[in-house]
């Protein structure tokens, strides 16, 4: 077990109170495998990203019943220790717009090297070499690494991004939208890429996806997380997740993407937004967008179910899920919630 | 600009200037210095120019602060507190009417220059540089041996120089705006330019504005009165720089402190008052300097 | 009558060698050709689809279209007339019939104004309506959108979401009832549990309120579901150009096939083809002759590297800019 998270919270102390950006996440993550994280704004998967390589601001309460990495506990462990044997060793990054954080007035290769010697003994040389073999396995070649970031491409820039992730062959890589804002046949490359990397490393790299993009999560992930408002709506193994969804937030995002190959099918918005995550809401906070909700959804908050064996769902009215799939693909459906009035 | 619109416009404007410590000081000072000016004829105990006498009779020459004189007396035996009063009005008057003008010439340069670009903007910087290699005073004392001391002339040479700096900064600002996409989504909606630089690209850099005005007002009250100490203000219109000038010619600086005392004082409240105003724009102009 | 028609346009950007670089080795001027020959035209009431990726040009063709740039070559009829010798006055009367949706909804309100000064202003900039009749059809156009005008006409832009702030944007774009509309990639900042409703939305109010759109995106999903007819522009060209379904079930173009053969399904038991292509996106910096595909073609024969393809009919109102055909 690479990552285990049990009802992790970050909660940040704002002047108009305590806002819960994340309330409850708990997943694991296995060795060799990917997780994806669908979500759209404001579902906290920023605030997770960052609750797990420490940079919270100090205002934020962090809180967990587990939060293990390789068995470790990383939760109270000082950031002396994080730093120096968790970060970059342990746990890469590729961040958001991962192509714009490149030093425009430093080669690439330059960049990419300093990382390992900042944390490794290596000389020179050796770095430079393994830089090497990472851009070759990026589908770059290594006469780029003498170029400047202005010289690549944003696709280029984003795989030199994730060569750089991987140079001290962390066992876990998180990629925050990898490849949003990028061309399909860019998005190709990069996600053909980052499967050839994981087939070849000599020790297997998890990785942790987080996206919006739903085609991208079910193309890439091993398992695959529904978040919403700081909490996971669901979790699943991907093909039981697109096959048998339960939660009705996961049935209201499969319908609203667009797929080239149903050209006739209706595509479907959930009407309302994201609730503000200041202060206490009671019940799911899915509730007033959700067009199945009763009153008993706004009182408590959910438990997480676990339906069938590795697939959780954070919902009351999993017994009538076989009638909400067929309700949900009617857009008149989604017209009768509390916020489309 | 509807009515309520600028009623709302002041709301806002002294919302921003209280919520800041030196904003309220700031404000208080000048408002202050403003009922001054306003009532100074009313509550003037004495004329500008009476030579007066004491209460034994004598003329009161050099008298230090005392319950006849509360601020005490000039050479020429003048009430020290009516000539500040008095002097607090034209000082007044001539702060706000130059730091307004180089406002208004500052703001529109900027504007224009940032709008347009290429030639006309060459052409408006060419010439904000060479205003700003100008002196001032030399400037000042040009003008005035030229045209006669007049308060009007005072008034002018302050604008000339005072809108150079405000002119850059309100350039670089708008420059930044006019590259925002709802700029150029206001021209595809039928805007004509001046609608833009007036009605969209201004209300932005408003805070800006109101902090440069601000500025502007601070610095025309210091050139004035370094001129007037110089000699080179209007003798008839009696400034706080003016009065010290009257001290510097009698001789009498190294014993008259009271003389000395009052208007330097008022002058470095005023500048400062209308800096600290400045400072509580800056904080919307640039919100991390938000005290947390 | 074609509503507009775009004949061999030009935009050419001139990247001026530095002073340095004349001095030592007498550079020439770079250019850049972000639209290189364009020619389409446009029926009244369709919907046309403009699919490409970064850098194809296909928002700086809007620009030209909209008027807010002039293009370097090429003539845009708008109506039968000349866009370029538009009188003043016939200008203020384009804009009020030609209007664009953008993508950015963050960045296309100016913060400053209310939701409802944001829709009265082209109102206020190019008409001489009254201040009842304003309102009255600001009212109308914001309950278009979907939004409800008491509740949103006095919210500024960091008071809305980003869903809401698009839907001002297109009340803005239509509050004078024009009759084309430029959407620019107008759900791509949107979250995609929203983006059916807006899409929705411009579908609905397009016949309702009968204006032709052309529908720029690099999203074919998106395209495949509300366009009519659909372009496929790489570099500055068309490549590919029909009627939506046969471009997206029969596509032609090698770089139309590599493109629809690389778009994503969201289903986890689907898997993507490699794509029938090579290299990177190439820059519209100094293109070489011959056709602008050649680089990264499979199929690449030499007459490809002399000369451009023409864009010609294969099927009746399906033209494709090959050799192959």
């Amino acid at each position: 077990m690479i990552l285990e998270i049990e009802n992790l919270k970050t909660h940040y102390q704002t002047e108009k109170g305590v806002v819960k950006a994340n309330d409850g996440i708990s997943l694991s993550i296995d060795e060799n495998e990917v997780v994806g994280l669908a979500g759209e704004s404001g579902c906290g998967k920023s605030t997770l990203i960052r609750t797990l390589i420490r940079l919270v601001p100090k205002s934020a309460h962090v809180t967990a019943d587990k939060m293990e990495f390789k068995g470790q506990d990383i939760l109270s462990m000082p950031d002396k220790d994080f730093r120096e044997k968790i970060l970059w060793q342990g746990i890469g990054l590729v961040p958001q717009s991962a192509m714009n954080a490149l030093n425009p007035v430093y080669r690439v290769g330059d960049q990419c090297s300093e990382a390992i010697q900042a944390h490794t003994d290596y000389n020179k040389a050796e770095c430079e070499r393994i830089v090497e073999k990472l851009f070759d396995a990026v589908g770059l070649q290594a006469g780029m690494m003498k170029a400047y970031p202005h010289e690549f491409s944003g696709g280029m820039r984003q795989r030199s991004m994730i060569a750089m992730s991987l140079v001290l062959n962390p066992a876990l890589v998180i990629m925050d939208e990898p490849t949003t804002g990028l061309d399909v046949l860019v998005q190709e490359r990069i996600l053909r890429n980052i499967k050839e990397i994981r087939k070849m490393s000599e020790s297997s790299v998890s990785i942790l996806l987080i996206t919006h993009d739903i085609s991208v999560i079910a193309e890439m992930s091993n398992r695959i997380g529904i978040m919403y408002a700081g909490r996971l709506m669901e979790f699943a193994e991907s093909m039981e997740l697109f096959n048998d969804p339960y939660h009705p937030y996961t049935l209201g995002l499969k319908n609203a993407f667009p797929s080239i190959q149903a050209l006739d099918r209706e595509l479907i918005s959930i009407p309302g937004s994201p609730p503000s995550l200041l202060g206490d809401l009671p019940g799911c906070l899915f509730s007033y967008r959700c067009p199945f909700v009763i009153p008993e959804c706004e009182k408590a908050r959910p438990p997480d179910l676990e339906i069938k064996p590795g697939h959780f769902v954070h919902c009351i009215r999993t017994d009538h899920v076989e009638e909400f799939r067929k309700l949900a693909g009617d857009k008149k459906t989604w017209q009768s919630s509390k916020s489309a009035t | 600009m509807k009515l309520e619109s600028i009623k709302d416009f002041f709301v806002t404007q002294y919302g921003i200037i209280t919520s800041n410590r030196f904003g309220i000081f700031g404000a208080a000072i000048i408002l202050f210095f403003g009922v001054v000016a306003l009532l100074a004829p009313w509550i003037a105990p004495h004329e500008l120019w009476d030579s007066l006498r004491d209460s034994n009779g004598k003329l009161a020459m050099l008298r230090p602060p005392s319950l006849e004189f509360p601020l005490g007396t000039t050479a020429m035996g003048r009430d020290i507190l009516s000539q500040m009063i008095f002097a607090t009005r034209t000082t007044f008057l001539i702060g706000l009417v130059s730091g307004l003008i180089s406002i208004v010439i500052g703001a529109n340069i900027g504007l224009f220059s940032a709008f347009y670009g290429g030639k006309v903007d060459e052409i408006l910087m060419r010439f904000t540089d060479i205003v700003y290699g100008m002196p001032f005073l030399p400037f000042l004392i040009v003008l005035i041996s030229l045209f006669g001391r007049n308060i009007w002339f005072v008034i002018i040479a302050i604008c000339c120089i005072v809108w150079r700096t405000s002119a850059r900064v309100v350039r670089s600002q708008a420059l930044a705006i006019r590259q925002r996409q709802f700029i150029l989504a206001a021209k595809s909606r039928g805007c004509s330019n001046l609608r833009i630089i007036y009605g969209h690209i201004m209300p932005n850099i408003l805070p800006l504005l109101l902090l440069y005005t601000s500025f502007n007002i601070a610095w025309s009250v210091l050139a004035e009165a370094g001129a007037s100490f110089l000699g080179f203000s209007d003798p008839d219109n009696l400034t706080w720089g003016g009065m010290l000038y009257n001290l510097w010619i009698s001789g009498k600086i190294r014993t008259a402190w009271w003389w000395f005392a009052w208007p330097s004082i008022c002058i470095i409240l005023m500048v400062s008052a209308l800096v600290f105003i400045s400072r509580a724009y800056e904080e919307v102009a640039n919100p991390r300097l938000k005290q947390r | 009558m074609a509503i507009l028609e775009v004949s061999d346009l030009k935009q050419y950007f001139y990247l001026e060698p530095t002073f340095l670089a004349r001095l030592v080795g007498g550079k020439k001027p770079r250019v850049i050709k972000a639209v290189d020959g364009m020619s389409f035209s446009m029926e009244p009431g369709e919907i046309l689809g403009l699919a490409g990726e970064s850098g194809c040009g296909k928002s700086t063709c809007c620009l030209a279209i909209a008027k807010l740039r002039e293009p370097t070559g090429g003539i845009i009829r708008y109506k039968e007339s000349d866009i370029a010798e538009m009188s003043k006055k016939e200008i203020r009367n384009y804009r009020s019939e030609v209007q664009l949706i953008f993508q950015d909804p963050y960045e296309s309100l100016n913060p400053r104004y209310t939701a409802f000064d944001l829709v009265a202003e082209p109102l206020r900039a190019l008409t001489d309506k009254s201040k009842a009749e304003i309102k009255e059809r600001v009212n109308e156009t914001i309950t278009l959108a979907g939004l409800t005008p008491d509740e949103y006409k006095n919210r500024y832009p960091h008071q809305m979401s980003g869903g809401e702030r698009q839907r001002v944007g297109i009340a803005q774009a239509l509050v004078l009832e024009p009759k084309l509309v430029i959407a620019d990639e107008p759900l791509s900042m949107l979250d995609v549990s929203i983006r059916a409703g807006i899409l929705d939305l411009i579908r609905d109010l397009s016949e309702q309120m009968n204006f032709s759109c052309i529908y720029v995106s690099h999203d074919l999903s998106i395209l495949s579901n509300i366009s009519e007819r659909l372009m496929i522009m790489y570099l500055g060209r068309i490549m590919e150009l029909g009627v939506t379904k046969e471009v997206i079930t029969d596509p032609h173009h090698p770089y139309a096939r590599a493109l629809i053969a690389a778009v994503p399904i969201p289903d986890p038991a689907y898997k993507r083809p490699i794509p029938n292509i090579r290299g990177e996106v190439a820059q519209p910096i100094d293109p070489p002759p011959g056709c602008r595909f050649q680089t990264r073609c499979l199929q690449v024969m030499d007459v490809c590297r002399d000369t451009e393809p023409p864009l010609k009919d294969v099927k009746p109102g399906h033209a494709v800019a090959c050799h192959l055909y």
